[in-house]
């Protein structure tokens, strides 16, 4: 009996020694460090994303990769972080080593670059604002549209229950937002005062804020929460074909707002591990034809004329605005509408 | 005691029926509350056939969720019975000044939420945090890798192991011990042959619910874990991700492991009482 006691806390004592070296030998494997262990042309990189881009960056990393490995004869490996907007540039923040950013809106990119992560001027490194494709906000209902749900003013209509992610942690439910001030902006000669009455309306109608947009697509879809899901207009498309055309529909409204989602290489972090030649290829790599289609596969709306060309056609033709035109740019708009006692705090009473 | 009641003066029934309501409503409640849930993540597991379950489970991502959640286990299940068994001690055998302090303190993680415990380390060893940039120079990761998930599951479930020993400590005192320094003992022979031998089934029964609570910890670890796939998502991680990826027949797959190994642990749980009864009678 001893023996077996002895027996058994040894092994405690062991699995505990175990336990203490195995932190260092862990931290040996963070992708700086274990490029040199593995053959010296094996590289990883680490794209820090936001929610509905999952299945797009899926498709694109297989294809950049071979294509890295075609011209240079290197293995890259993609890992993936997916996370409402917001709260992945924290991350970032606070220390998670994404070599790249791909996220929702230029101001949490900007967030990364006050803290030193990446150079103030990163927007003006590639081309179109450094988004290499956009999208835009449109509305899914449910099959045969029963609320009869056209454009945005039926959404503050009493009974109608709309599903949208928090502003405050979600880059979609910003555009979602924005597109709605935007709206009544242009209904009501550009009167601030109705616009945040009406965006307050519109906020009163959302029961449920999930802090990303595809925990609101699920919350809709899955759970059969709302009337309507203001969504993003690739998450809408995707959400209808992977849980059913019967079941859902799109709802284009009569104007909405061009999301520029950025992306950008996060000079500090690739500099450490050494990888900012493939980091800056793998966003190359977005703007060329390739990377461009599959964008468009996935419901993004390329920026290429080819591109366009041959997938244009599903992207409904909707009047949009850009934040610089109506808000005056990103910071503008976060500063006034989203920070801390901004007028989203000021409308949005739970 | 029931059947004296049941036949009381006025020969009636009611504290028969009694007995009979509890069962019932209890029985009513476990069955609504956790067998349907249970069985639903069963049942959407399988639903679209037993090949498709074990090939969730076997694609990369997943075995290196599973392989991480056990990793993470391994760290800090015998760490934290390491450190119980101390505490215990201690706390048991000794008279201190601040020992209700020292209780207390112990206590914290079962108080404080699992997401608090999670922004503790980020505030900490995050980059803006305390000591972030003293680890970059270093080139120590302890945030959004593995030494931050393992942290953040020791914190939570640190007490486990001091809370089931502490009573039956407290209950033994320390004769046996006195006895067996009377005796001529040295301090490990005491701790082998006297203290370990009596708390034995105590302590099996902390480390169980240590490592219950630690393959399942989600708030804390999603706050510390950065998601990144195949490298630091732990099983009830890669559950939310599948799930939010409409990958539902994986995210349940995923989640009927997790049930499993609870139900595990439930079960060994079990034996562990039972024997401990059984040799107290």
């Amino acid at each position: 009996m001893k023996k077996t006691w002895l027996a058994l806390f040894s092994m405690l004592l062991i699995l505990g020694a175990i336990g203490c070296s195995n932190p260092s030998s862990s931290s040996d494997s963070e992708p700086a460090k274990a490029e040199a262990e593995k053959k010296p042309q094996d590289i990883e990189l680490l794209n820090v994303s936001y929610d509905p881009t999952r299945e797009f960056y899926e498709a694109f990393n297989k294809s950049f990769a071979s294509s890295w490995k075609e011209k240079t004869g290197q293995n890259v490996k993609i890992n993936q972080s997916h996370g409402g907007s917001g709260k992945q540039s924290r991350s970032v923040i606070d220390g998670l080593e994404a070599d790249i950013v791909t996220l929702a809106l230029a101001y949490d990119i900007d967030a990364i670059a006050e803290a030193g992560k990446l150079s103030e001027n990163w927007q003006q490194k590639l081309a179109d604002n450094s988004s290499p494709y956009t999208s835009t906000i449109v509305f899914l209902v449910r099959k045969g549209n029963p609320k009869g749900i056209q454009d945005w003013n039926d959404l503050v209509k009493s009974g109608v229950s709309v599903i949208s992610p928090n502003p405050k942690t979600s880059g979609g439910a910003r555009w979602n937002y924005l597109a709605a001030w935007g709206y009544a902006l242009k209904q009501n000669n550009n009167d601030e005062e109705k616009a945040k009455a009406f965006v307050k309306k519109l906020f009163k109608n959302v029961p449920v804020l999930d802090s990303g947009a595809r925990g609101s697509t699920t919350t809709f879809v899955e759970r059969g929460i709302g009337d309507v899901l203001i969504a993003w207009e690739n998450e809408a498309f995707l959400a209808m074909n992977e849980l059913g055309k019967d079941k859902f529909e799109i709802v284009v409204p009569s104007v909405s707002i061009l999301a520029e989602p950025p992306v950008t290489v996060v000079d500090q972090v690739a500099k450490k591990h050494g990888t900012e030649e493939a980091a800056k290829a793998y966003l190359d790599y977005l703007y060329t034809e390739e990377g461009q289609k599959i964008a468009a596969e996935n419901y993004y709306r390329p920026r290429s004329k080819e591109a366009l060309e041959k997938y244009g056609s599903q992207f409904p033709e909707i009047n949009l605005f850009t934040i610089d035109e109506q808000f005056g740019g990103w910071k503008k708009a976060q500063k006034v509408h989203f920070d801390d006692g901004g007028v989203f705090d000021e409308i949005y009473k739970p | 005691m029931y059947v004296k009641a049941a036949a009381d003066k006025k020969g009636n029934l009611v504290p028969l029926m009694r007995k009979w309501v509890l069962i019932l409503i209890s029985l009513t409640f476990v069955g609504v509350f956790i067998l349907v849930p249970l069985a639903a993540v069963f049942f959407e597991a399988l639903k679209k056939g037993i090949e498709l379950y074990f090939l969730s489970l076997t694609e990369p991502d997943a075995w290196s969720a599973i392989k991480l959640t056990l990793t993470i286990a391994a760290i800090s299940v015998p760490l934290n019975t390491l450190f119980g068994v101390i505490a215990a001690w201690g706390i048991a055998k000794f008279e201190f000044k601040g020992k209700n302090i020292l209780i207390t303190l112990i206590d914290i993680p079962f108080a404080v939420s699992p997401v608090i415990a999670g922004l503790v380390f980020v505030l900490l060893f995050g980059s803006q945090g305390l000591l972030g940039p003293f680890l970059e120079a270093h080139n120590v990761k302890i945030i959004f890798a593995i030494p931050g998930i393992v942290l953040a599951t020791i914190f939570v479930t640190f007490p486990f192991v001091v809370r089931e020993l502490l009573p039956i400590m407290e209950e033994q005192g320390t004769e046996e011990e006195q006895a067996a320094l009377t005796l001529g003992a040295g301090g490990w022979q005491i701790f082998w042959r006297v203290t370990l031998p009596n708390i034995k089934w105590g302590l099996l029964y902390g480390v169980i619910l240590c490592n219950a609570r630690a393959m399942g910890e989600f708030g804390a670890v999603s706050v510390v874990s950065g998601h990144i796939r195949g490298l630091t998502n732990t099983l009830p991680l890669h559950v939310e991700i599948l799930y939010n990826e409409y990958n539902f027949t994986a995210a349940f797959a995923s989640a009927s492991l997790l049930a499993l190994l609870a139900l595990f642990t439930l079960l060994l749980k079990s034996i562990v009482e039972w024997k401990s009864i059984k040799k107290r009678h």
